[in-house]
């Protein structure tokens, strides 16, 4: 007796069941049954498992019978001349969508070849066992799983052309490289996703070696020469936008040059690029802190003021302004109307960003890293034939990580560029390296993609030969011209007195926990001391109660709620979240007394 | 010589030194140097006043703890008994938990019967626990005669050398009010009168844990070579019960239970395990963490003379001042408790001051001027 469930409820018993899984599968195949039912036995718990619900990942698979594959050349033929279809090869039961569950009961090949009598099923492709982005990796089959991995997240942060019509939308955050290249090797799957529309990187020059101790632990150099001539410069898209809202009392926000009488008027300066509607003009280039659309509001409150006070009239400034630590150009004006027929303007700034040093970049194995150095063409290495390449990487970045598809990858870069023509670099299918390394010795280089190269500032020759080829370089999406930040003082929260946190408002940076304890652990106490105290205070003590004394500074004087005037107060210095604890403490219903004592 | 520097030197370095001199055979002006020059060295290794130690231990522990591995099981050694290991291990070790995931013995066994292995296995036999179930093919609960017949697995039984008044000794003196009698289909445990299925139900359960030979809490015992004598490794820990058999070495046998140790040997005993234990954890993933931490940690531990944990119910309750125990959980528990008995906090620690913003007493913080100021009376 073997329990049956359907989508987890229980439906039945059967006595074999082989033949009734066997009977089901023949019927789905058939199409009596939906295509969307799958099945496994499982043996140790004595179940049936049918699975019909939405949400299972289920991938397709070549059916083989009796040991022969169930696609035969003429369906090639015919899916070839476009007069059969996949959905028709479905219908037919020669291929099927088969789930995690169901898996586990088939026997899949690799290859056609390897079919025997035991199999049930082929895989389409071996490259299927990848996903999309992963299959874009060249030479994947050579490299480290986990490094795949990275590689494919890699690929989804770089910048390219994410949109052709990027020039029309308005979207928040993103990037346009200027000149990018299509890869010179590329998998099968580059093209069949039609990413030849969607470039994302470039086609450098990389030598594996190290420079002046500037690319350790994942730095990168880049040639000064390179970046002048355009290497990997992009565009930087940030949309501002305001709405003119509504308020009681029939008030609403205007959009335009703010009066001088307005409340929070800035200086005449920060208004200059605004044209007469308020709104900065194309092709005005603005600095942090510039306004970009003018715009007031009604003054926050209305009641009697109104009548009697003039000040009440006044309304508010609440203008758009460049975020802190940007700058751009303005690219795009938009006005127009929201969905309650207000007003609303919408600004496109845009910002070059030539490559700085802290611009990250990757290839396409996972192996990110940082720019350490920008070197002047003059001091760079080059070879004999007078090639310097764009980036140095550190050769410390390759055997711990076994990223040998990124090796291969610059060989056939190398082979592609010297040849013109792609490399195809499809995992288990790719166009094998001795090929390439033959290629390369007919073209007059050394079969393993290494030169002689000469010391840029000394001009010596290096006793070692460097490996250099061409590999697809990616420019990621984060940059440090967005993420550099630092203050000295500036502004603080209302209720703890401490900095605020977070670049965008100029916020302090934490001295956190652990790094306390590590003064603590040097014993550097007056430091520490002096790091904490962004949020110090004097407060007077009642040294008679124990408790918070008033000083009345407009009359100079000191006393006690509780004891008077006449009581010992004297000043001390605590941190304000102190005083904050002991009103907390106090808000428990408990006492807490101070009890001062001369310290020498 | 050496009369004038003891009490400055420890002995134990003084007589090193001595041997030493002997060996090296030294003239005299060369001993003079020597010596200063161990006073000298052994002043520098001395911990100076204010150094932070508390906060070093702890970061001691806590970076090479950020490297460990969280893969809790680990075959340890030899034998394939399975051992926690790695960070779950340490905060267990650390928060002095009571019941371990994995507790274990090493049994170690007198000369006479460390040599045969027959006998060693015999002995091991015997520490095994053997529950009930063991023995047993099949329960099956009769309501109507109220019930449980339990169907004997005979062949285990006699390969065990277990008799079946021995099994219903030991099941009549854990189940209480229960009657127990033997038929030729096996044993049959008769319930209290006007108990229903649910009780019957409850009663083999219970009925399945007993204990019919052994030692209780020793659920896998494995005999090991170990440096030409064989040893017992356990899964699960008795430690009062295996050091009172006969065949047994008080003296080496060891258990990974710091309690049991507290209870059997002492504080003392309790304190030197907890830094085998760890130490025995950290060395395990490839790490080194200096012996003097680890020290300390278990002396911080044990001094109150019973082992605390590293927690709010443990060590952290101890502390002196009101505002370092607030700051490290349940703040407003430790606050009320404190307002009740009217508590004073002298801000002697370092958490205190950090809190107020005042100069922490430690490093340069602790240097006072003594001096009185003239100008006040």
């Amino acid at each position: 007796m073997i329990d049956v469930f359907l989508n987890e409820k229980f439906i039945g018993t059967v006595e074999n069941a082989q033949e009734y899984i066997a009977k089901l599968k023949e019927e789905r195949r058939n199409r009596k049954i939906t295509g969307t039912l799958n099945m496994h036995y499982d043996k140790q718990r004595e179940e049936i498992i049918l699975d019909c619900t939405s949400g299972r990942a289920r991938r397709p698979l070549i059916i083989v019978e009796n040991g022969a594959s169930k696609l035969t050349q003429e369906h090639l033929k015919r899916l070839e001349k476009n007069e059969t279809t996949w959905d028709n090869l479905i219908e037919e039961g020669i291929i099927e969508y088969v789930d995690a569950a169901e898996e586990e009961d088939t026997f899949i090949a690799l290859y056609d070849e390897d079919i025997t009598p035991e199999h049930t099923h082929l895989e389409i492709d071996p490259n299927i066992i990848l996903g999309i982005t992963t299959s874009l990796v060249p030479y994947s089959n050579y490299g480290q799983s986990s490094r795949l991995n990275r590689g494919s997240k890699g690929q989804k942060q770089a910048l390219g052309l994410y949109v052709a019509n990027f020039l029309t939308r308005m979207d928040t955050d993103v990037s346009i490289l200027q000149n990018p290249h299509r890869p010179l090797v590329r998998t099968y799957m580059y093209d069949i996703l039609g990413l030849e529309k969607h470039p994302s990187g470039q086609n450098l020059v990389i030598a594996l070696m190290s420079y002046q101790g500037q690319n350790m632990q994942d730095g990168i150099i880049l040639n000064k020469g390179s970046i002048d001539r355009g290497l990997a410069r992009s565009t930087y898209y940030r949309p501002y936008s305001v709405g003119e809202l509504r308020y009681s009392g029939g008030l609403t926000d205007e959009i335009g040059l703010p009066d001088k009488e307005v409340k929070g008027f800035r200086t005449e300066k920060e208004y200059k690029y605004l044209e007469d509607d308020g709104i900065a003009y194309p092709g005005a280039s603005l600095k942090e802190d510039d306004v970009i659309i003018g715009k007031t509001s009604p003054p926050r409150f209305l009641g009697d003021l109104e009548e009697f006070s003039i000040a009440a009239n006044v309304r508010r400034e609440s203008s758009v302004t460049v975020r802190h630590g940007e700058e751009g150009i303005v690219d795009m004006v938009i006005v127009t109307e929201n969905e309650e027929g207000n007003k609303l303007v919408k600004v496109r700034m845009r910002d070059q960003r030539i490559p700085e040093v802290g611009d990250k970049f990757a290839s396409r194995h996972g192996q990110k890293g940082v720019v350490g150095a920008i070197v002047p063409q003059a001091d760079m290495p080059f070879s004999v034939s007078g090639i310097v390449p764009d980036i140095i990487f550190s050769p410390h970045s390759i055997p711990s990580r076994m990223t040998i598809s990124h090796l291969i990858e610059a060989l056939a870069g190398k082979v592609g560029a010297l040849r013109g023509k792609h490399v195809d670099s499809t995992a288990f299918d790719s166009e094998p390296e001795e090929g390439l390394r033959k290629q390369l010795l007919e073209m007059g280089f050394r079969e393993d993609g290494k030169e002689k190269f000469y010391n840029g500032i000394t001009g010596e020759e290096f006793e070692a030969t460097i490996f250099v080829g061409n590999m697809y370089y990616q420019k990621l999406k984060h940059m440090v011209a967005n993420k550099l930040h630092a203050r000295a003082s500036g502004r603080i929260q209302l209720l703890t007195r401490q900095p605020i946190e977070g670049r965008s408002k100029g916020g302090g940076l934490r001295l956190g926990e652990m790094e306390k304890d590590c003064f603590v652990a040097h014993g550097a106490s007056l430091l520490l001391k002096e790091r904490f105290d962004s949020d110090k205070t004097i407060v007077y003590i009642c040294e008679t109660c124990g408790m918070f004394a008033i000083y009345d500074s407009y009359k100079n004087r000191k006393f006690c709620p509780r004891c008077g005037a006449n009581a010992e107060i004297s000043p001390i210095e605590i941190s304000y979240a102190f005083k904050l604890l002991l009103d907390e403490i106090r808000s428990l219903g408990v006492n807490p007394r101070l009890h001062l004592k001369n310290k020498y | 010589m050496f009369k004038d520097y003891k009490g400055k030197i420890p002995g134990k370095l003084l007589k090193e030194l001595e041997q030493e001199i002997i060996n090296q055979n030294l003239p005299k002006n060369k001993i003079k140097e020597a010596l200063s020059q161990l006073e000298e060295e052994y002043a520098y290794a001395k911990i100076s006043p204010g150094e932070a130690i508390g906060m070093i231990t702890a970061e001691s522990f806590g970076e090479p703890g950020t490297q460990m591995t969280l893969n809790t099981f680990h075959f340890a050694g030899v034998a394939e008994v399975n051992v926690t290991l790695g960070l779950p291990r340490l905060i267990e070790i650390l928060d002095a938990r009571k019941l371990l995931k994995t507790p274990a013995m090493e049994i170690y066994l007198k000369k006479e019967y460390n040599k045969d292995a027959s006998k060693v296995k015999k002995i091991a036999a015997s520490i095994k626990q053997i529950t009930f179930k063991e023995l047993v093919n099949e329960f099956s609960l009769n309501v109507g005669k109220n019930h449980i017949e339990a169907d004997l697995n005979k062949k285990k039984i006699r390969d065990l050398g277990i008799t079946e008044t021995q099994i219903v000794k030991s099941l009549q003196e854990s189940l209480k009010g229960s009657k127990v009698s033997v038929l030729k289909a096996g044993i049959i445990v008769k319930a209290k009168d006007e108990s229903d299925l649910k009780e019957l139900y409850k009663l083999k359960v219970k009925l399945k844990e007993v204990i019919v030979k052994g030692i209780k809490g020793i659920s896998q015992v494995m005999p090991v070579k170990n440096n030409n004598e064989l040893m017992i490794i356990t899964a699960g820990s008795n430690f009062k019960d295996v050091l009172q058999m006969k065949e047994v070495d008080q003296i080496k046998t060891k258990t990974n239970n710091i309690f049991e140790v507290a209870a059997v040997l002492g504080i003392e005993a309790a304190r030197q395990s907890i830094i085998n234990e760890a130490e025995h954890v950290i060395q395990d993933q490839g790490l080194a963490v200096d012996i003097r931490h680890i020290m300390f940690i278990s002396d911080l531990m044990t001094i109150i003379g019973s082992v605390k944990g590293i927690t709010r119910t443990g060590i952290t309750r101890e502390k002196e001042s009101v505002l370092a125990r607030a700051s490290f959980e349940i703040p407003i528990g430790h606050i009320m408790n404190a307002a009740k008995s009217g508590e004073e906090d002298h801000l002697t620690s370092v958490v205190e001051n950090v809190l107020l913003n005042q100069p922490i007493p430690l490093g340069t913080g602790i240097p006072e001027l003594v001096t009185k100021n003239p100008g006040k009376k």
